[in-house]
C-alpha cells in the first residue's frame, strides 16, 4: 500500500486534542503509514456532544452547525478517533439540525462519509492487521456508543488480536458502562463511581497489564480511576496500541 | 428503606452504603439478564419477533382511541363492564364504589403496578376494607410495610435471608431461609384470603381488543384464584395495554416472559373473557378500570413510544445504575429506565426532573428492549424539557453557553484550553490533579483527573504545518 489512494479529514474530538494529544498523533500516523493522505481540518474544536447529553440543544446545536461546515469543506471522509463523537455525527446530528433546512443536505453528507477509527480501518481500508507488535496482555473496554450506538463490536478486538506478541484477554462484565457518561460522571458521581469500580475491580481480574478503548472520554474515566488505587495497568487508545512497533 | 423525603442523590448514597440491597441486586439482576439472553435464543429469530412485538405495540398505539372502543363493546357484549379513569382519584373511587356498593369486607389482589401507580391500596384500605396482595412478593413488602421496587420481582430488593426473617417477625414462623419453605408458609396463610374474599384485583398484561379478553400472566397462579374465587373481579388496565386481536397477543407472550425472566412461557397465563355466563366458574361480576393518568397526553410527543412498554422489566436488570441502586432510589412507583422516562411523563408537576439524568446513556436499555423503546433517546427529550422550561442546573446552562461561544471560535477556543492548562498546571502530581473544586470535587473523591497536555494535538498540528513550511 504505497501509493496514495485513501484520503481522509482526521477530527481529533476535544477531548484527545487537549488531554489525549498521543491518541491523535498515534491516528494520524497509523492512518498515513496505512498509505491514507491525511488532513487535519484547523479550527476543529467540539462536536457539542456534551451539551446535547445536557439538553442544552441551542448550545448542541451551534457547535453542530460549526463542525458541519468545517468538515463539509472536504469531500474526503471523516475519521474520529471516538465511538461517541462519531456517533454524535453519525446519528445525532440528522435530529438536532433536523428543522434546519439550510443544514439538512450538510448533515446528510457528513455524516454519511464519517467514519469511528476502527469501523474506518476495517470497513473502508479493510484492514485486518495493521503490523503492529508489543509484549502486552491487552483487555478491550467496548465503549457504550461505539457498541451500541454506532453498533462496532468486532473490528475493534480483531485489530488488537493482529497484534504480533500481544496476548488479548476477556474482560468479564466488557459491555458493561465504565460510569463515565460524560456530564454523568459530575452530576451524579457517587453512582458514577461505584460503576467505575466494578470496571476497575473487572480488569483487574482479567489479568491484563494493558486496558485498550476507543473513547478519549473512557479511558480518562478508567485512568483516573486505576491511578488512584495505585495500580499500574496501562490504558491505550486503540490508536496508540496499534501503533507500537516494539 | 428509603424515605420520600430524601433526595435523589441522597437516596443513591443510601443504597450505595447498603450491603444487603448490593447481595439481593447482584444475585438477581444478572441471573435475569443471562436468562433472557438464553430465553429469546429459544426463539428461531428472536430479532424479527421483537420486530414484529414492536410493530403491533406502534401501530396499536397509533390508534388507541378505535382500538379502546372496540375493547370496551367487546367487553360490554360478554357482559363486562368498563369504566373509564382519567386520573388516580378517579380510578380508586371507582373501585371504593363498586366495593361498598356490594358489601364488599376483603379485598384479595394479583399484582398489578397500576394499582401501584395510584395507591388504590392506601384508598381502599382508608376506605375500610381488608386487602391482601397474593403475588408472593408483593405479599411480603406489604408484610413489610414497602413499595415495590421492580416492576415484575417487587421484593428483588430484599434477600431471601431477610425475608425469612420478615416472615419470623409478623407470621410467628420459625426463621428458615428456603425458599420453598417461605413460599409453603405464605401459601397456606393466603389460601383462606383467596376464599373469604368477596373481591379480587387484578393487573392486566394485554386486553384484546376483537374479544374483550383480558390476558394475565403469573407464575404462581395467585392470579387465576384473584380472578376465579372472589364474587367480583376488578381488572385494573392502562389506556396503552390493549392489543387488537389475539395472534397479536400471541407475538407479545412470545417476548414477555422471555425478556422478563427468561422463560418460555410463564407457568400460569390466564385469559379471561367475561364474568360466569352459566357455567360454575369465574367472578360473577366483571369489571375493566382502564386508566389514563397522563398516558394519552403522550401520544405524539418525544416520548410517546413509552407507552410501547410492556412491562417485562428488562431495561432495569440490564441498566448499570438499577444494578448499583435497585428500585426504591429512584423515590417512584416505576423505576429503571422506563421508570426514568415514564414517571416524569406522566406526573409533570412532580420532582421527578432528575430522574432522566441518572443515566450515563448507555444504551443497555435499549438494546434488551422487547419492542425496541429508545429509552436513551426519550431521557435526553427529557433533560432538555427540563432545560428548556428552566428547571436544571444554571451553573449547567451557564457553562455550556460559554463553551459553545468558545467551541465556535477557534481562537478562542485554543485560548480557553490554555487557561485552564495553566490552571490545572499549578496544581498537578504526575500529570493528574488529585482534588478538583466544587461541583467537580465529586469527580476526584474517586478518581484522578488528567491535566491538559503539555502540546494539545492542535499545537502539534500547527508545529507539523510550520515544520513543513520552513523545509
Amino acid at each position: 500500500m504505497s501509493e496514495t489512494i485513501f484520503s481522509a479529514q482526521l477530527f481529533a474530538t476535544c477531548l484527545v486534542d487537549a488531554i489525549r494529544p498521543a491518541a491523535g498523533l498515534a491516528t494520524l500516523r497509523l492512518l498515513e503509514r496505512l498509505g491514507v493522505k491525511v488532513i487535519v481540518p484547523s479550527g476543529q474544536t467540539c462536536c457539542g456532544q456534551p451539551a446535547f447529553n445536557s439538553g442544552c440543544l441551542a448550545d448542541a446545536r451551534a457547535m453542530a452547525r460549526y463542525t458541519v461546515d468545517l468538515l463539509e469543506k472536504s469531500p474526503a471522509p471523516i475519521v474520529v478517533p471516538s465511538g461517541s463523537c462519531g456517533d454524535m455525527i453519525v446519528h445525532r446530528y440528522r435530529e438536532l439540525l433536523a428543522d434546519e433546512l439550510a443544514y439538512a443536505s450538510k448533515v446528510e453528507r457528513v455524516a454519511a462519509r464519517t467514519y469511528e477509527l476502527s469501523q474506518y480501518l476495517s470497513d473502508v481500508l479493510k484492514v485486518q492487521d495493521v503490523g503492529a507488535r508489543c509484549r502486552r496482555t491487552i483487555a478491550y473496554h467496548p465503549s457504550c456508543h461505539l457498541l451500541r450506538g454506532l453498533g462496532v463490536r468486532s473490528a475493534p478486538p480483531q485489530l488488537l488480536d493482529s497484534i504480533a506478541d500481544a496476548r488479548c484477554v476477556s474482560l468479564p462484565g466488557a459491555e458493561d458502562c465504565c460510569g463515565f457518561g460524560g456530564t454523568f460522571a459530575v452530576k451524579m458521581g457517587e453512582l458514577s463511581s461505584a460503576m467505575l469500580d466494578r470496571k476497575l475491580d473487572a480488569i483487574v481480574e482479567s489479568g491484563a497489564d494493558t486496558v485498550v478503548a476507543c473513547d478519549a472520554g473512557c479511558l480518562m474515566h478508567i485512568e483516573g480511576g486505576l491511578k488512584r488505587r495505585g495500580s499500574n495497568v496501562s490504558v491505550r487508545h486503540l490508536a496508540e496500541g496499534l501503533v507500537e512497533s516494539e | 428503606m428509603n424515605s420520600p423525603s430524601m433526595s435523589f442523590k441522597q437516596r443513591v448514597s443510601h443504597a450505595l452504603a447498603d450491603g444487603q440491597l448490593r447481595i439481593a441486586l447482584d444475585r438477581t439482576t444478572e441471573r435475569f439478564t443471562s436468562k433472557r439472553v438464553a430465553g429469546l435464543a429459544s426463539l428461531p429469530d428472536a430479532d424479527a419477533v421483537r420486530d414484529c412485538a414492536r410493530s403491533i405495540r406502534l401501530h396499536t398505539l397509533s390508534r388507541l382511541d378505535e382500538y379502546l372502543e372496540q375493547f370496551e363493546a367487546n367487553v360490554t357484549s360478554v357482559g363486562g363492564q368498563v369504566h373509564w379513569a382519567s386520573d388516580a382519584q378517579e380510578a380508586n373511587e371507582i373501585v371504593l364504589d363498586l366495593a361498598r356498593s356490594r358489601s364488599v369486607k376483603r379485598v384479595v389482589k394479583s399484582k398489578s403496578m397500576v394499582s401501584e401507580e395510584i395507591e388504590l391500596n392506601q384508598a381502599l384500605i382508608s376506605g375500610g376494607l381488608d386487602v391482601v396482595e397474593s403475588d408472593l412478593g408483593e405479599y411480603i413488602i406489604q408484610l413489610a410495610g414497602e413499595t415495590p421496587s421492580h416492576i415484575i420481582a417487587p421484593a428483588v430488593h430484599k434477600t431471601r435471608e431477610q425475608i425469612g426473617q420478615l416472615l419470623a417477625d409478623k407470621l410467628g414462623v420459625p426463621m428458615t431461609d428456603d425458599p420453598v419453605e417461605m413460599t409453603a408458609t405464605a401459601r397456606s396463610a393466603l389460601r383462606d384470603v383467596f376464599l373469604q374474599s368477596e373481591m379480587g384485583i387484578s393487573g392486566v398484561n394485554f386486553g384484546v381488543a376483537s374479544t374483550g379478553s383480558l390476558a394475565i400472566v403469573t407464575n404462581e397462579g395467585n392470579a387465576s384464584l384473584t380472578v376465579t374465587a372472589p364474587r367480583i373481579h376488578v381488572a385494573m388496565m392502562g389506556i396503552e395495554r390493549v392489543v387488537p386481536a389475539l395472534d397479536d397477543l400471541a407475538v407479545m407472550l412470545l417476548v414477555l416472559a422471555r425478556s422478563a425472566t427468561g422463560q418460555k412461557l410463564t407457568v400460569y397465563t390466564d385469559l379471561l373473557t367475561g364474568p360466569r355466563r352459566g357455567d360454575p366458574d369465574g367472578p360473577e361480576e366483571l369489571h375493566v378500570v382502564l386508566l389514563d393518568n397522563g398516558r394519552s397526553r403522550l401520544i405524539g410527543t418525544e416520548v410517546g413510544e413509552v407507552l410501547a412498554c410492556i412491562r417485562c422489566g428488562a431495561c432495569l436488570n440490564a441498566c448499570p445504575v438499577y444494578q448499583q441502586i435497585g428500585g426504591h432510589a429512584y423515590g417512584s412507583v416505576y423505576s429503571g429506565p422506563i421508570g426514568a422516562v415514564l414517571t416524569p411523563s406522566l406526573d409533570r408537576e412532580g420532582p421527578w426532573h432528575v430522574l432522566p439524568e441518572a443515566s450515563s446513556l448507555c444504551g443497555a436499555c435499549r438494546e434488551v428492549c422487547p419492542v425496541r423503546i429508545d429509552i436513551p433517546r426519550m431521557l435526553l427529550a427529557l433533560r432538555a424539557e427540563t432545560v428548556h422550561t428552566g428547571k436544571g442546573n444554571r451553573w449547567v446552562r451557564v457553562g455550556f453557553w460559554l463553551y459553545r461561544i468558545a467551541a465556535t471560535k477557534p481562537w478562542l477556543f485554543r485560548c480557553g484550553v490554555s487557561v485552564v492548562r495553566q490552571l490545572t498546571r499549578m496544581f498537578f502530581v504526575n500529570g493528574w490533579l488529585l482534588r478538583l473544586p466544587a461541583p467537580l470535587s465529586i469527580w476526584t473523591q474517586s478518581r484522578e483527573f488528567p491535566v491538559i497536555a503539555s502540546r494539545t494535538f492542535s499545537e502539534e498540528m500547527r508545529d507539523r504545518e510550520e515544520g513543513s513550511g520552513d523545509e
